[in-house]
């Protein structure tokens, strides 16, 4: 894959930030946008806007297409069965606060067990201590091992017959472990419970197959995966999302409508209340594209080997630490300076022009564990080089000199 | 973009051998007090006496920024009265959003100005002079013969 010719394509790439070339290590946040997906958006406003499922006109028709279209491309993207199983929401949050909110508070009860583990998203976190207070339900984390990954034998402690739903993050944001999520699914079923899979940190970076993985459900945002901001996708199974009732009202989601009742429609649209969010669906399908153009196989290999680039060089800066596995990890890096607050380390490194992430990056009780308030993180995404990574090595060694000299 | 005039020697002084660090023994007014998008934490204990900041003292957890803001806001405030303090406040905040503002009796703090060229580091700055405004509503709450929640 050859990340020079890729970076092209991304036009906010091309410019210079404090009098220096833009390096972006900060996808994990959110990633830039290539000029396939800004014209795929720009072309639906200029050409085809107009609502989807009323009208009968033509730009109505050609709206109506796209939107659907992009489902199409996601339940593609993910092998799931059917594009009816794959409900458009604003993004990871909203999909699993539709799970949360809906399917484990009609399910869970009293004595019953939600299992998440410490790495969690707060996305992933609190919609679950929400649905636990609400149903009575016990919230349990499955603990984690040394190097902040997951021991099989942890998770087999932690699910019982009691378990009723499993919810975990594919890929940890701070951490970049892969967990081992096939195993984790086995595990649950056999004890009769349902899993829900964070996909915001998995889905832009490697081939994610529904079907094989045999989750129950699976969740991402398009902003992460070169698509705009404000769309994503909840991948559930069939009979599950029938069951489901909807948390949304009104709009796009009305079948009949009585004065003292209403029914819905079916799946997805059951789930897809008020107008829903066109131009970026189908920003989203032109993602989508993009990727598979390239290749998820590609890109994945690609980062890891950008990742394992930078552990090696960042490893040599002295006294800098990293969290997390050695090994078998995504691309990015989270890391302190000794004696340097990630804030300021982040500060230094935009005035390099080089943009990382500082702070809790939502996962508070991860920082506790850690045993820090913060940690600065690079991220790498398709279009990063080596060469980003030589300039963000060069920038931390020179970040630690201008501390170690102002601090003394 | 020049570090420098972030990173003055001043604020890295106050930043590497912090003034009024550590907890007060008996009774204050103390506020705990986040900055939820970064994780800096600051706490903050007030000994108010007759209307005056007879002490002030601070522990937290946050970056160069932060911590000598809070280093200089807690010796800035001390001896004050609580009008005096608030007035302070406002004039940090007139600085910090890069307004016309009367010059600090205590110099040092004038050097957080530079905090307004990166905007995004503004909320590092203020966080200590927001725990002090909290601070004294919650003072002033006590006095009124409220309950001690805050």
């Amino acid at each position: 894959m050859n990340a020079a010719e890729i970076r092209k394509q991304f036009p906010i790439l091309d410019q210079e930030v404090n009098g220096h070339p833009l390096v972006y290590l900060d996808s994990a946040a959110t990633s830039q946008k290539p000029l396939a997906v800004i014209e795929a958006v720009e072309r639906y406003y200029k050409m085809d806007n107009s609502n989807v499922h009323r009208g009968v006109h033509t730009l109505g028709s050609r709206a109506t297409d796209a939107y659907e279209g992009a489902r199409e491309k996601v339940a593609r993207f993910l092998n799931a069965p059917s594009a009816s199983q794959i409900i458009f929401t604003r993004g990871t949050t909203t999909a699993i606060n539709l799970v949360a909110s809906s399917y484990a508070r009609s399910v869970c009860k009293e004595g019953d067990e939600i299992v998440i583990t410490p790495m969690e998203h707060h996305s992933n976190l609190i919609p679950w201590q929400q649905a636990a207070k609400a149903t009575g339900a016990t919230l349990k984390y499955i603990p984690l091992q040394e190097d902040g990954s997951i021991a099989l034998k942890d998770a087999e402690a932690t699910i019982t017959p009691n378990t009723k739903m499993v919810a975990m993050t594919y890929v940890s944001n701070v951490l970049g472990i892969i967990n081992p999520v096939r195993e984790i699914i086995k595990l649950a079923h056999r004890h009769g419970a349902k899993v829900l899979l964070d996909g915001a940190q998995s889905t832009p970076h490697m081939a994610v197959d529904v079907s094989e993985l045999d989750c129950d459900f699976y969740a991402f945002s398009g902003h992460k995966m070169c698509a705009p901001t404000g769309i994503g996708a909840l991948y559930g199974k069939r009979e599950l999302l029938e069951q489901m009732e909807p948390i949304e009202f009104g709009g796009e989601m009305i079948d009949f409508v009585e004065l003292y009742d209403s029914t819905w429609k079916e799946l997805p649209w059951k789930f897809e209340g008020g107008t829903p969010i066109i131009a970026d669906a189908i920003g989203l399908g032109a993602a989508i594209d993009f990727l598979t153009e390239i290749g998820m196989d590609r890109i994945e290999q690609h980062e890891k080997q950008i990742a394992a680039y930078a552990m090696e060089n960042m490893a040599k800066i002295e006294g800098l630490t990293i969290y997390g596995p050695r090994r078998d990890r995504a691309g990015l890096v989270t890391f302190n300076l000794d004696d340097v607050h990630p804030h300021d380390v982040a500060t230094v490194l935009d005035s390099e022009g080089i943009a990382v992430r500082a702070g809790h990056h939502c996962c508070q009780p991860l920082m506790r564990w850690l045993n820090v308030s913060a940690t600065a993180r690079a991220s790498f995404y398709l279009y990063n080089t080596e060469e980003d990574v030589d300039k963000l090595v060069a920038a931390l060694t020179k970040t630690k000199e201008y501390f170690g000299h102002a601090i003394g | 973009m020049q570090l420098d005039e972030l990173y003055r020697q001043v604020i890295m002084d106050h930043y590497k051998t912090p003034r009024n660090r550590g907890m007060l023994d008996g009774e204050a007014v103390s506020v705990q007090l986040n900055n939820p998008t970064c994780g800096d934490r600051i706490e903050l204990q007030m000994f108010i006496e007759d209307g005056k900041v007879k002490q002030a003292r601070f522990e937290g957890e946050g970056c160069s920024i932060s911590m000598s803001s809070a280093s200089m806001m807690t010796d800035a405030i001390k001896g004050k009265t609580l009008e005096e303090a608030l007035k302070l406040a406002e004039q940090f905040s007139q600085m910090m959003q890069g307004q016309e503002h009367e010059e600090f009796e205590y110099e040092d703090m004038e050097a957080l100005s530079g905090v307004t060229k990166f905007p995004a580091r503004i909320k590092c700055a203020t966080l200590a002079w927001n725990a002090l405004r909290k601070g004294i509503v919650q003072s002033k709450h006590e006095l009124d013969g409220g309950s001690n929640e805050s």
